[in-house]
């Protein structure tokens, strides 16, 4: 199964990306944001950092690079897409996930472990976590607040669409401690925390982000 | 614009110069005069003053850091001093580098750009050796925490190491932050930076081979940095000239972490012969250096270098500190190949010059030359001083005035509050307030981070080999007695790295002191450098380099003397580490090394009395080699759960963070004095946890390390049987208050004033 991991300039949590689909048994294909070419990927993750040192908005650049026109074709016709941090932001910027993402609350970068509850475990890459889960993974971001017009709001939460939560304390001051939310289809979902950073025992607060790499390729498979 | 060529120089001998304004002394400017044989042109003169400045030449200091170099050969050692920085074998075909830089005047007057190109700077550092820098840490000191300056400075200086770190994808492992009123005027600021590469890849700062090109890459150079020199733009040279420029470089993390994969790139497809980053002193470095350890010979046509402001003088574009810049030497060959990677990742290159033949550099500007100087002039035959030293006339009284007299707490709640002020004052409170604003996780191979004793990372991922590092300097012990001091601060961070099972094997350093034209301060310098040999002899430990940063002092009032010791140490298995926090209840609580009645310069007594005095503690490094290699073993066959080296605030302090990292309390008997056990300051010593001590205490035994049983691990606080019973919760309330109140931004608004119980220190 061949998981594609974007590198913009800029980017930072690429190498942990490929690791983690490494990890959970996936062939990383590293994709380049010059190139028209997905090289025949089954899905795609677009990782944490700082594409285009985050100048004009966070994503913003990124969001119109050559390889991101093709992402959001594939995705439109139901390519898995996963979003972190980063790459939540370019999501957003590409119109294929809503609201967007501003400055924190208190104004400072915070780097915490942080607990989520899955609200849905029906996304291509929530698959292998339950309805109701608590996760512990790293959060790690300066624009992380998650906003949106109320009545966009409301229609997200009335869709179902937002994924992930914070619990125990919001970090950054989303609205309605939305962590993570997902395309009308499901395939694609945008989070600020850092799945990746929660592959290993040895490195991460827990091992409980892996299971977005695992529910992946099991989509793929079924889909 | 009228350009001072060599020509002109040589008809006008008499032009007045400004040397005196750009920081030379007489003698100096008519030293240069003899080298050249003639009055030194505006370019010249301007290279040679920024290059022979205390900062790039090192004249005060040369004469004692020579102890260094002279210290016994190490085989580890694969680089030593007099590159960027040292670089160190760890096995398997890995070779390491690591380097610690200040930054201290730049980020007083610009908090977050001073500390932000302080980061920019070390990593360039890393980088230019051939390595790809994979973490970075932050050793930090300003005035009293609750000076109006300090909040001035400190959220900028934590905002500009986190911002600049962060953005170039480098995790941030562990640091230090300390507050002492010798700081105020004068906040220091150390960054290290660490990076990894095979030995085959090591690349060195030399310019070889006649025709090979000369390429200057990375960001434009613009006018910012020219500091001191900024005369050179107003109206002494030309009175229709730019304004006076920005004395701090403004810091571009985007484009550097650009130069980081262009680099690495560049390097993989052996596409360069030499390489130089360009920091202080900028293209009058590079360029000097390069040729200097070269065959000598370069020239540079310096109206090719791209601008970012077209009204820069000669004199400017070759003094500019603008950041993220690099200089390599390449065969005329590989230059398309070289421009093509550039190209790929958005990095503007320009060939700018060659290496030529003979040993002259020169500069040329629209054809006219405005530079031909013998390049070692400028770069390695800089001034060289001794300096006249003498012992601080307050030196015995300081050491006379022994805290033996010091009012020591006589009941258990005034105990349980002397401990309370400790660990809530604001060098012992937690630091999550700036740690947080740091990425630990980043290319996902941290290990430990801070609050652990050292960063660990893990630098294979098969075969889980990792270094350890530490960054540690008390200036209270330094202050009381420079040499012991010094060494103290080496043991520190030998024992800090230890004490995650690491095996020490070598170390970096930053020197920061005042004045060097003060003998006192010299003295105190001369004694700090001469403890960091001895004490690195007697520990076998090679001096990879380091960096010298003086004249921080304001007025006739210099710091406490600031030795910040970095050691490095190798993990064989990263997943043997030891951390330091409790997780299990259950295990028992041993106290390794010896602890005697030390309370000079300790935190004890400066919290609770305001009082710096006496005699810093007994080093012994016999007994810390015993204890760290006791831990190596200890920890290779996994005999300990968790080991806290024991230093500021003694085993309160240590206590404290160990319980509180997961939670877990303990129940402990201290014998007939807890006072000592808890408050003193004695080296050599560690606190471990285990769940088998009787193994523990028989390896202790063999390796002559004293063992003392304090207690078991459990419940929700920390009771001293008989004494007092002090609950996590409220330790914590004490423990993590005092920072967020301090400087808590809009979330911590309303909170001002410093907890209860809480003695700012002195």
């Amino acid at each position: 199964m061949r998981i594609g991991v974007i590198t913009f300039p800029g980017s930072l949590d690429d190498v942990d990306a490929a690791r983690a689909v490494r990890l959970a048994g996936g062939e990383p294909v590293a994709l380049w944001h010059g190139d028209h070419d997905l090289k025949d990927v089954d899905a795609v993750v677009l990782p944490g950092g700082f594409s285009y040192g985050d100048y004009l908005r966070a994503g913003a650049i990124a969001a119109r690079s050559p390889l991101m026109q093709d992402v959001v074709a594939a995705a439109h016709g139901g390519l898995p897409v996963l979003g972190i941090c980063n790459g939540f932001q370019v999501l957003c910027e590409a119109g294929l996930l809503p609201g967007a993402l501003t400055r924190n609350s208190h104004l400072h970068f915070r780097n915490r472990d942080q607990l989520l509850r899955v609200e849905r475990a029906d996304t291509a890459w929530t698959g292998d976590y339950a309805d109701g889960q608590e996760i512990l993974i790293p959060v790690k971001n300066g624009e992380g607040r998650y906003v949106a017009a109320d009545a966009d709001l409301d229609r997200l939460e009335g869709e179902n669409r937002v994924v992930f939560r914070y619990v125990g304390g919001n970090p950054n001051g989303s609205s309605r401690d939305i962590a993570g939310v997902t395309s009308e289809n499901g395939r694609v979902v945008g989070l600020m925390p850092h799945p990746e950073h929660a592959v290993e025992d040895l490195t991460g607060p827990s091992t409980d982000g892996l299971g977005f790499f695992t529910s992946v390729l099991k989509a793929v498979v079924n889909a | 614009m009228s350009i001072d060529t060599v020509d002109v120089a040589a008809q006008n001998p008499d032009d007045e110069q400004p040397w005196a304004e750009l920081g030379l002394k007489a003698d100096e400017y008519a030293r240069i005069r003899e080298i050249l044989g003639r009055r030194p042109t505006t370019a010249e003169l301007a290279m040679y003053s920024v290059m022979w400045s205390e900062h790039c030449s090192y004249k005060s200091s040369k004469v004692h850091l020579r102890q260094f170099g002279d210290l016994p050969k190490s085989d580890a050692l694969l680089v030593g001093i007099g590159e960027n920085a040292g670089v160190v074998d760890v096995g398997e075909g890995y070779a390491v580098t690591f380097k610690v830089e200040s930054h201290n005047h730049p980020s007083y007057v610009e908090p977050y750009q001073g500390a932000a190109t302080g980061v920019g700077g070390i990593v360039r550092d890393i980088l230019t050796m051939g390595a790809r820098p994979i973490a970075v840490m932050d050793s930090l000191r300003f005035g009293r925490a609750d000076a109006p300056d300090t909040a001035r400075v400190l959220p900028g200086v934590v905002a500009g190491v986190g911002g600049y770190g962060n953005c170039l994808g480098l995790p941030n492992i562990g640091g230090e932050l300390l507050f002492d009123e010798c700081y105020t005027g004068n906040p220091l600021v150390n960054a290290l930076c660490v990076g990894v590469m095979k030995h085959e890849d090591v690349h060195l700062a030399k310019a070889e081979g006649a025709g090979n090109k000369v390429v200057l890459f990375g960001a434009r150079t613009g006018g910012d940095g020219i500091g001191g020199v900024s005369v050179l733009a107003s109206e002494t040279f030309d009175a229709e000239g730019p304004a006076k420029r920005p004395a701090v470089q403004v810091g571009d993390p985007f484009t550097e972490k650009l130069l980081i994969e262009a680099c690495l790139e560049l390097f993989a497809q052996d596409l360069v012969t030499g390489i130089q980053d360009l920091g202080g002193a900028g293209l009058s470095c590079a360029t000097s250096e390069l040729a200097s350890a070269g065959t000598g010979g370069m020239h540079v046509d310096l109206e090719t270098v791209p601008l970012r402001d077209s009204t820069l003088t000669p004199a400017e574009i070759l003094m500019s500190e603008s950041q993220e810049r690099m200089c390599a030497i390449v065969e005329p060959g590989k230059v398309e190949q070289f421009l093509a990677v550039c190209r790929k990742w958005d990095v503007r290159a320009a060939v700018i010059g060659e290496v030529t033949d003979g040993d002259r550099l020169t500069v040329d500007w629209h054809g006219e030359r405005i530079v031909d100087v013998p390049p070692r002039t400028v770069a390695h035959e800089g001034p060289v001083y001794e300096r006249p030293m003498q012992r601080p006339a307050d030196l015995d009284a300081l050491q006379a005035d022994d805290p033996a007299r010091l009012t020591r707490p006589a009941t258990p709640a005034e105990l349980q509050a002397h401990w309370l002020a400790v660990v809530s004052s604001p060098d012992g409170a937690d630091k999550s307030w700036v740690t947080e604003q740091y990425d630990r996780y980043v290319r996902g191979n941290t290990v430990l981070a801070q609050p652990e004793d050292a960063g660990v990372v893990r630098i294979d991922e098969q075969s889980f080999l990792g270094i350890a590092l530490s960054l540690d300097g008390n200036a209270r012990f330094a202050r009381l007695d420079p040499y012991t001091g010094t060494r103290l601060n080496l043991a520190e961070a030998y024992r800090n790295v230890a004490a995650t099972g690491a095996t020490p094997l070598a170390v970096t350093n930053c020197l920061n002191f005042g004045s060097p034209e003060n003998p006192e301060v010299m003295w105190q310098f001369a004694e700090a450098v001469r403890g960091l040999a001895d004490g690195c002899r007697e520990l076998g430990l090679p001096v990879t380099g380091g960096n010298v940063s003086l004249y921080n002092q304001t007025g006739d009032v210099a710091i406490n003397p600031t030795p910040v010791i970095g050691v490095l140490g190798v993990h064989e298995d990263v997943r043997t580490r030891i951390p330091s926090g409790w997780r299990n209840a259950g295990e028992t609580v041993l106290l390794l090394g010896e602890t005697r009645p030390e309370f000079g310069g300790s935190a004890w007594a400066s919290v609770v009395h305001g009082h710096l005095g006496g005699r810093p503690p007994v080093v012994d490094l016999a007994a810390e080699r015993s204890l760290a290699e006791l831990l190596a073993a200890l920890g290779r066959d996994r005999l300990v759960a968790s080991a806290h080296d024991l230093a500021d605030g003694g085993l309160a302090q240590a206590l404290t963070e160990s319980a509180l990292r997961y939670g877990t309390g303990a129940r402990l008997a201290l014998g007939d004095d807890a006072f000592t056990a808890l408050f003193s300051e004695s080296a050599a010593r560690v606190v471990v946890t285990t769940t088998e001590p009787d193994r523990v205490r028989n390896v202790a035994a063999a390796a002559g390390v004293q063992v003392t049983d304090l207690g078991t691990t459990g419940g929700e606080a920390l009771v001293l049987d008989g004494v007092l019973d002090l609950p996590l919760a409220e330790l914590r309330a004490a423990w993590s208050a005092t920072l967020p109140a301090l400087f808590g931004g809009p979330e911590h608004s309303t909170v001002f004033t410093v907890p209860a119980g809480t003695v700012p220190t002195s």
